[in-house]
């Protein structure tokens, strides 16, 4: 058993078995052509327990957080919460850069979704 | 005393394989009142089933054991068995070794240990157990069919050539249901009315058929056999003797802005009206919600037009009671709601339509007289995009985590027909997976693409977006070419999921019929009683049991039709001893039971009472058997301990307890 693969598991608190594989996410995707590993194709990076080629995509970087493939998956497989978690391992091998929770009260505004603040915290602070 | 035999069945390997089959009859022989104990491999064949009858006449045994399979199983196997051998079948005890305990646990030692605690239970119960009696009921030779769709119809017309009245009870003013709203059916392509129209016209002049249309199951009582049901026939305001069906008043109703149900609120109804030309009855019904002369009292057109007098503004809802042998539920499905898929712009776009609508835009009687044109300006669509599963497989809270089964093939359906009827148009099919298992159904999908030009794309689609000109933008990805998609499209049709009628809750609740959770009624064993409500006298017909095609609804609306046939064939019917009795000493007239219990079986009546010595007038709780069901809802309720079930006394269950925890 992998572990890294079972710590995104984890953190997102995702089933990727779930996954029948509609589609939906990569089809929802605004990123989806900066990709390269796609949004239905992270399910199956976990499955497989292929964590290096994962945390070293640039999709990590390049998905937007929007949350439209949480939002419209089927199966409740919600790639984007994946993405997120595997951003989250890559911040921990790095064992740096965590945002101390005195900054956080200054970048909050009614408009944005505070899901998106932290990852775009765990994407650009490096 | 009793005299005790103890069989332990090894099922094959399904017992055997986890539990120690003979330290069970080792330990069985150890306990008060076994005279025998043996194992078999498989208990319930015949042979085995000669070896429970030969220890009965052998060691004159009073009641027996088997540990075996679930007693839904084969309980009444053995009860048979025990009763050809001389014993009362309610002499016989089942301890579920195999679903309760080696299909569930892997140590041998723990699963045997289980086992003989299993056995030692049933000993005990045993032990209290007394020879119980079937009582008998007459059984009425007539049926209720609630739903006059298909399944309804076929059901009908079976029960009803077998010799046996039926009455149908449909909720709108016409039989036909969801069936007489398509256009063309799956595999064979011909036109639903075609076939369809002939069986609604033999249900209505078959002798021994009685339909009530615009009619609702308001109240069922009674039990297998002997339901009685009151009907609800609400008022059409038109006599349906004296109506002629000449359609002048649905002509000249000045109230005609409402929307049309039958093509799916597409285009716009009378207040008077019939659903379709081929209704049955065809006779109008007034929508007292739109008709002006019962909103504001002027108007009367309907009836001055009418040359046979039929309208009737005074007519009143009318509640006829009927009895009933048997009940089979047929209410059919609907298409679910929309509202929380915001992404694909249905309810934004008249362009955006469901499967259903657009068989109804196909469709010659329907609202653009069967030529396929946008919803929006009327235009043919040059390029349409299908959606497949929108709504079916999702295991969030929008949808349903069925399979809805018919999609996969009306949707080749429809794109063969448009492909067919409008080569210039392209069409786009999104799929997650083609579903076409069936007689001719896969030969049928891959016609509408090698044959058809369909282009079938393995993937979903993440949205459309209305664009200002009018046309949509369809954003897929197609999984196999690894690519994401935007389309243009002039028409986007989204395969629907489908669920069971809404009123299906209120039927099953009224006749205690079990539903499952995506309200689906359940059928007595998925696969060896598929037709069969658990609830005894309660039939299952069509798409109200699960989702499934015309030839599925016509072959189990056949299946249930020849259920009623066997029920009503009998004119008594056994039924069930273990039902509850009150200790009229014990019993303090509190009424619980009679408030718990589901089946009306507990009435009350003032008695003069012996208690030791002490003669007075109590109000105590009298048990119809013939009503009860032996749920035992009430002998868990009686605070003062005064109901008990035959065949299940608080005794019994408190000396398995006291047997488990030895």
């Amino acid at each position: 058993m992998n572990k890294q693969a079972e710590l995104i598991k984890q953190i997102s608190g995702v089933n990727p078995l779930k996954c029948m594989k509609c589609g939906k996410c990569s089809a929802s995707c605004p990123s989806y052509n900066e990709m390269d590993i796609k949004p239905h194709q992270f399910v199956s990076y976990v499955i497989n327990e292929d964590i290096e080629a994962l945390t070293a995509s640039k999709s990590l970087y390049k998905c937007l957080s929007c949350f439209a493939c949480v939002e419209r998956c089927p199966r409740g497989v919600k790639p984007g919460k994946l993405i997120d978690a595997a951003r989250q391992v890559v911040i921990r091998q790095r064992g740096q850069e965590y945002l101390s929770p005195d900054e956080i009260p200054a970048l909050l505004d009614e408009e944005t979704p505070q899901q998106l603040l932290m990852s775009a915290f765990r994407k650009y602070r490096r | 005393m009793q005299k005790i035999g103890v069989f332990v069945c090894h099922c094959g390997s399904n017992i055997a394989a986890t539990v120690d089959v003979k330290k069970v009859v080792e330990m069985a022989l150890l306990e008060q009142g076994v005279v025998h104990a043996e194992d078999y491999p498989y208990m319930c064949s015949e042979a085995g089933q000669s070896r429970i009858a030969a220890a009965i006449a052998e060691k004159g045994l009073t009641g027996i054991v088997v540990c075996s399979c679930s007693p839904r199983m084969h309980e009444a196997t053995f009860r048979k068995a025990a009763e050809r051998a001389g014993l009362n079948p309610y002499m016989v005890e089942i301890a579920n070794i195999r679903e309760h305990c080696s299909w569930i646990h892997k140590d041998m030692a723990e699963a045997t240990e289980k086992a003989t605690i299993l056995m030692r239970a049933a000993v005990a119960k045993v032990h209290l157990n007394a020879p119980l009696q079937a009582g008998e009921s007459m059984v009425t030779k007539r049926a209720l069919v609630i739903g006059g769709g298909i399944a309804g119809i076929q059901t009908a017309i079976d029960i009803a050539d077998a010799g046996y009245k039926v009455d149908i009870v449909e909720k709108t003013p016409s039989i036909g249901g969801r069936m007489s709203q398509l256009d063309k059916t799956f595999p064979t392509l011909d036109c639903s009315a075609c076939i369809l129209t002939p069986k609604m016209v033999e249900a209505a002049a078959h002798e021994n058929i009685t339909i009530h249309t615009y009619s609702e199951v308001e109240k069922v009582s009674g039990f297998v056999g002997n339901f009685t049901v009151d009907i609800r026939k609400k008022a059409r305001y038109v006599d349906i003797a004296k109506c002629t069906g000449c359609g002048v008043c649905q002509e000249k109703c000045p109230s005609k802005k409402i929307p049309n149900e039958f093509n799916r609120g597409l285009n716009n109804r009378s207040a008077i009206y019939t659903p379709f030309a081929q209704a049955i009855p065809n006779v109008p019904v007034i929508d007292t919600t739109a008709c002006i002369k019962f909103k504001t009292g002027k108007c009367g057109v309907c009836e001055k037009v009418c040359q046979a007098g039929a309208i009737n503004y005074k007519q009143q809802d009318e509640i006829i009671t009927e009895n009933y042998g048997a009940i089979v539920v047929a209410t059919g499905f609907d298409t679910i709601k929309l509202d929380q898929y915001g992404e694909y712009a249905y309810g934004q776009s008249k362009d955006v339509i469901t499967s259903l609508e657009l068989e109804r835009v196909m469709n010659a009687a329907g609202p653009t007289k069967g030529h396929l044109e946008r919803l929006s300006d009327g235009k043919a669509p040059k390029e349409i995009v299908f959606i497949q599963c929108v709504g079916s497989r999702c295991s969030d809270d929008r949808g349903k985590p069925y399979c809805s089964k018919i999609c996969c093939m009306y949707t080749a359906k429809h794109a063969m027909l448009i492909r067919d009827k409008y080569p210039d148009t392209n069409v786009t099919v999104f799929y997650i997976d083609v579903r076409t298992p069936g007689k001719n159904f896969d030969e049928f999908y891959r016609r509408a693409v090698e044959d058809y030009g369909v282009n079938y794309i393995k993937g979903q689609v993440g949205k459309v977006i209305p664009q200002p000109d009018g046309s949509l933008l369809v954003q897929g990805v197609d999984l196999l070419d690894q690519k994401q998609i935007l389309k243009k499209a002039d028409m986007v049709v989204l395969a629907t999921a489908i669920e069971p009628n809404t009123d299906v809750r209120k039927i099953a609740t009224m006749l205690t019929a079990s539903i499952d959770t995506n309200n689906f009624l359940t059928e007595a064993h998925p696969k060896l009683r598929p037709v069969e409500s658990p609830t005894a006298g309660v039939f299952l017909s069509g798409v109200c049991q699960g989702p499934k095609d015309i030839p599925e609804t016509v072959a189990q609306a056949g299946a249930a039709a020849v259920k009623v046939i066997g029920l009503l064939a009998k004119d008594k019917l056994k039924t069930n001893p273990c039902t509850a009795q009150s200790d009229e000493l014990l019993c303090n007239g509190c009424s619980q039971c009679a408030n718990v219990c589901p089946y009306g079986a507990i009435t009350y009546e003032t008695k003069l009472i012996n208690d030791h010595g002490i003669r007075e007038d109590r109000r105590v709780a009298v048990v119809n058997s013939a009503l009860c069901q032996g749920c035992g809802a009430c002998t868990v309720t009686c605070p003062s301990g005064a109901m008990d079930l035959k065949g299940f006394s608080n005794r019994q269950i408190l000396a398995e307890v006291d047997a488990i925890c030895r």
